[in-house]
């Protein structure tokens, strides 16, 4: 494939307002999305603001909506349009902008302070810690998260009810709760925040987060589900709550 | 004066960086209960460990009980060509399993062993399986747990926010000064000592597996207030970036391929480590393919592969086979595990190396070889550090992770990157707040140091120059690249110190659009000064090392010179100018040595 040039309308602004821009460049073989904005930054417009590291789907820093859709600009190729397609780039809606391309998350970083700790059981006897490769399997799938925030960024929940966010935490910290909730070592509780300040309830498994996870992490099949499951246990199910005034353990 | 112009926060220790190091260094602090905030560039839990992927390098001998701090030790040395900071590779040998045991009780999540321990795989250059993992991923897992450990520790963080220079008085570290990216506003952090923890400066080349983040400014901040540098020649390019398509060249491609039992090809299908085996590491290194191939399985009867030489050797390898004409079109060669391991095992330990290709290179590495070659990836010098503080030739700065020198001589061995940030971190905070409680009294700015401080960074604004700063560093990357690359000669070092002159000048007359906040034309003028810096610090001592040696080749010094095999470059800014002289290795103890002249 030769150098072709492409169109791409990228949004330009801040929180009083902003406009899409036309920019016009090179595109080289291999190119994915976040090229042609460094290649605008470059050549067109130097104070273009965007977040990006480790341009290799590792860090989560470049999410964006492209043609609408949400994704990571470093992942997606410019092969992936047709030839001559106009191509928009703009911010994830669901967080107040800051500049261009470039959104205030801290939602997420103040959803994440909220989380009680992982507190970890005793050592064995022998003083190491033995879990098996097929008990933390599960738990791996969640820590593959790379913090991308796009599961967020689509959830319906919090991308069109600014309201809720109060009350709700999102895809990313049920996919956080439940590393820590199903962790072998872990013994801390935390299926009230998840009921009450995380708001678990208010999901209604449109499974959008899981479409739009870059890791395919099975946010919703294998975090928010078996979650809801342990809310029910605990607040829904007779025989559970009966035995719960014996017990204050979680598993 | 200051606190009515800028917004100043007062603390006992200010961490700058908040990757590995920056984030251990942070944890210790605090617990020391030292007044700690922790500063980073971009937001909390993307610095670049998070992209690391094979492992935790140490000694815990789950896989192979053989194996101890001592082993680890030697094998550190031996990789670095015994140029290492002997004290610093044995705390680091010694101390490196306590801290990867310390982040499964903060919740990390390694992959295991039969017997329900955390799992061991095999790297360059270490003679034993020894680098826990989690697939190829370590780095996320690793910076997660500290991030999230940090969070409910309360630690404060400042994210986004670009501390750009250190403040002194009488030659002891104030504070910092910087600006924060969101709206350009400056910030003023008053405290008694300042750890730095910025990484490298592999963004001043071209092919780089580094991102923006990576313009030298630990170095640089830490040469503006007089510290010393080190070993600023050593510059790692590590063997397998990707190299094709060129949008992704550059972009890291882990040593576990290699050590999980991928090989290095030509295009005559030729297993070309075998013919580079270099005289220093022959007694350990396997000479037939089929013991190399034994090797993974049976460490006792059979020499470790020469695919897993030091980076240093596999990166010159590549390079000459290419300049040879034995390399892919587009300039690398082929890393083979899809003909080696089957698919599941690929896809259960490689996991983002399939992804990687398979996204942007349209390749699955479980059916066809990838193609790779060297790229700029790991800074060995750096600040100049004390072994067991980290503190550095200033009072009151410290230094951790990549940014400082010692721990890894002349050539880093893959894996002793994150066990070097979590031991030396954790020193780092330890010995910060240590000394910050030695400082009586509150400490004050100098409000005319800050104030011409804000001048300089205001500059671009209102230079009536026409430099465009994109430009300018894209220049410098292939001044480094073609100049001060992989192999060196005399005379292009001293051409690249010329260009660097001139783009210096350059840098005087860049023109910035727009205004202050979030502006990353701005961030990037900015970031050249350090960006220069580093890159005069590191052609300059690539010029007083007339040898070849680890991460530093020179085409006019080919051999190792024992001369040089004595000391370290160290560097300093006197009055504006940057000197270098050559100082003595400290001399190690007879007993240690004894570890180094084992046999295999």
């Amino acid at each position: 494939m030769a150098a072709q040039q492409v169109h791409m309308q990228v949004w330009r602004g801040d929180g009083s307002g902003g406009e899409f821009r036309d920019y016009r460049v090179e595109a080289g073989e291999g190119m994915v999305v976040l090229d042609v904005i460094h290649a605008i930054q470059a050549q067109h417009a130097n104070d273009l603001a965007v977040r990006w590291n480790c341009k290799a789907g590792k860090c989560g820093s470049c999410s964006a909506e492209i043609n609408g859709k949400p994704r990571l600009m470093c992942m997606t190729r410019m092969n992936t349009f047709q030839p001559g397609e106009t191509i928009t780039v703009s911010p994830i809606k669901t967080f107040p902008l800051i500049r261009d391309l470039v959104t205030d998350v801290s939602y997420n970083y103040e959803k994440a302070r909220q989380v009680p700790a992982f507190k970890p059981k005793p050592k064995e006897a022998d003083g190491t810690r033995r879990m098996f490769q097929e008990d933390i399997d599960r738990v791996q799938e969640f820590h593959k998260c790379i913090e991308c925030f796009l599961c967020q960024n689509v959830c319906h929940v919090i991308r069109d009810h600014e309201e809720n966010k109060k009350n709700f935490a999102g895809p990313r910290l049920f996919v956080r709760l439940a590393a820590l909730e199903m962790h072998p070592l872990d013994t801390n509780d935390r299926i009230d925040l998840i009921k009450q300040k995380a708001g678990i309830g208010f999901c209604n498994i449109t499974k959008c987060c899981t479409e739009v996870c870059p890791e395919h992490i099975h946010i919703t099949d294998n975090a928010i589900i078996p979650l809801k499951e342990r809310v029910v246990d605990r607040y829904f199910d007779p025989i559970a709550r009966l035995m719960g005034l014996f017990s204050e353990k979680k598993k | 004066m200051a606190e009515e112009k800028y917004e100043t926060h007062d603390y006992d220790v200010v961490i700058i960086g908040a990757g590995g190091a920056g984030l251990r260094a942070a944890v210790e602090a605090s617990a020391q209960g030292a007044r700690t905030a922790l500063v980073c560039k971009s937001l909390l839990g993307k610095a670049h460990t998070v992209m690391a992927e094979g492992g935790i390098a140490a000694a815990m001998g789950n896989v192979y009980p053989e194996d101890n701090w001592k082993v680890h030790f030697r094998d550190t040395m031996r990789g670095g060509k015994l140029l290492n900071n002997w004290r610093m590779a044995q705390i680091h040998a010694q101390e490196a399993p306590d801290r990867v045991l310390e982040l499964e009780e903060w919740g990390a999540l390694f992959d295991r062993t039969h017997d329900g321990l955390i799992l061991q795989r095999d790297f360059g250059g270490h003679r034993y399986a020894r680098l826990a993992h989690v697939g190829d991923r370590t780095g996320l897992e690793m910076i997660r747990t500290l991030q999230q450990h940090a969070v409910h520790k309360g630690i404060d963080v400042y994210m986004e926010c670009n501390l750009q220079r250190l403040l002194t008085d009488g030659g002891r570290i104030t504070g910092a000064f910087g600006y924060w990216r969101e709206t350009g506003k400056f910030i003023v952090f008053k405290c008694k000592a300042v750890v730095l923890a910025t990484g490298g400066g592999g963004k001043a080349w071209k092919v780089t597996s580094n991102s923006w983040e990576y313009t030298g400014d630990g170095v640089t901040m830490a040469m503006d207030v007089g510290a010393d540098l080190m070993d600023m020649e050593f510059m790692q390019f590590h063997p397998t970036g990707m190299v094709w398509p060129p949008s992704v060249r550059g972009i890291l491609v882990t040593e576990g391929v290699r050590g999980d039992g991928g090989t290095l090809k030509n295009t005559k299908n030729e297993r070309f480590m075998f013919n580079y085996i270099p005289e220093f590491f022959r007694a350990e290194t396997a000479e037939t393919e089929k013991e190399a191939d034994a090797w993974y399985d049976d460490k006792k009867n059979n020499r470790r592969t020469p695919d897993l030489l030091p980076r240093d050797e596999v990166a010159r390898a590549i390079n000459s086979e290419v300049k040879a004409g034995r390399g892919t079109p587009h300039g690398g060669v082929f890393l083979d595990i899809a003909s080696r391991r089957p698919t599941e095992y690929i896809q259960r330990r490689l996991p983002s190396m399939y992804h990687q290709f398979k996204e942007l290179a349209d390749v699955d590495i479980t059916k066809e070889p990838m193609e790779v070659g060297p790229t700029c990836h790991y800074s060995m010098g750096g600040v100049r550090v004390d072994a067991d503080s980290t503190a550095t030739t200033v009072p009151g700065l410290f230094a951790a992770g990549e940014v400082a020198a010692g721990l890894h001589g002349a050539n880093r061995l893959g894996g002793n990157s994150l066990s070097d940030l979590l031991v030396f971190g954790r020193r780092a905070g330890l010995y910060a707040a240590e000394y910050s409680k030695t400082v009586k009294g509150a400490v004050d700015v100098d409000a005319g140091q800050i104030d011409l401080y804000a001048r300089e960074l205001l500059s671009p604004f209102e230079s009536k120059g026409k430099e465009n700063p994109y430009s300018v560093h894209t220049d410098l990357q292939d001044c480094m690249q073609n100049l001060v690359g992989i192999i060196r000669t005399e005379s292009e070092l001293k051409k690249a110190l010329d260009v660097i002159g001139q783009l210096k000048e350059r840098a005087q007359n860049l023109k910035v659009e727009g205004n202050r906040q979030y502006n990353p034309g701005w961030h990037l003028a900015l970031d050249l000064h350090s960006l220069l810096s580093f890159a005069e610090a590191a052609t300059v001592a690539a010029i007083e090392r007339k040898e070849s040696r680890g991460g530093h080749t020179r085409d006019d010094y080919p051999n190792t010179d024992p001369k040089f095999a004595k000391i370290n470059i160290v560097m300093r800014r006197k009055n504006g100018d940057l000197t270098a002289s050559q100082e003595p290795l400290p001399e190690m103890p007879d007993e240690l040595k004894l570890l180094l002249e084992e046999k295999k």
